[in-house]
């Protein structure tokens, strides 16, 4: 589905959220919501691939797969945080918008302390004497 | 890709044709038939973005190997 397609679809969709929105907000809202869904769906597959790529370079290099599946989690809670507050925040609430980032980065959070404390723990590992 | 456009008209449609019943019955003036047009008109697009937003989530979870 080439860049063509989806830059049309946007516009058109664009212009119908506009036609829509003094008579019926909430379904020129819906409208949004739904474009928004189909464009990234369409490009879900290139990310597939992008990912298998990158973990097969992961591997090559002998990086942990547990670190590259976090850092696969953490892109994937980021990207539906950011979804849900920007549509929320167009949709006029940005109050909420940020209630919803915060949350997400709270997920973030959680998923990524093991990972500090892995790092934490090799650094006082480093430091000879009572310390370590 | 076309499906999806049509789907996108039949969305904007089902707007256009749900505020065009709405004013028409408000002239009519039948108040409470034209806010449960109003309303099933709602539902209905609900429902149709619902499934696609249902199924987005699903891809997304496969794609992210996000099980949590």
């Amino acid at each position: 589905m080439d860049i063509i397609q989806i830059v049309s679809l946007g516009l058109v969709a664009a212009l119908l959220i506009i036609l829509l929105k003094e008579q019926k907000a909430s379904v020129a809202f819906l409208l949004l919501l739904f474009t928004v869904i189909i464009i990234f769906l369409s490009i879900l597959d290139q990310v597939r691939h992008i990912f298998t790529l990158l973990s097969y370079m992961a591997e090559q290099a002998q990086v942990e797969p547990v670190y590259f599946k976090t850092i696969l989690k953490i892109i994937g809670i980021a990207y539906i945080a950011e979804f849900g507050a920007q549509l929320i925040r167009d949709a006029g609430l940005g109050s909420l918008a940020s209630k919803v980032e915060l949350a997400g980065k709270l997920f973030i959070l959680m998923l990524a302390i093991p990972i500090v404390t892995a790092v934490i723990e090799t650094i006082l590992n480093f430091i000879p004497g009572q310390l370590g | 890709m076309l499906q999806d456009a049509t789907v996108l008209f039949q969305i904007a449609g089902i707007g256009i044709i749900v505020a065009m019943i709405h004013s028409i019955l408000k002239q009519m003036g039948k108040e409470e038939i034209a806010q449960v047009v109003t309303l099933t008109g709602f539902i209905i697009v609900l429902f149709i973005v619902l499934y696609r937003l249902a199924d987005l989530f699903q891809q997304i979870k496969s794609v992210f190997l996000y099980q949590g």
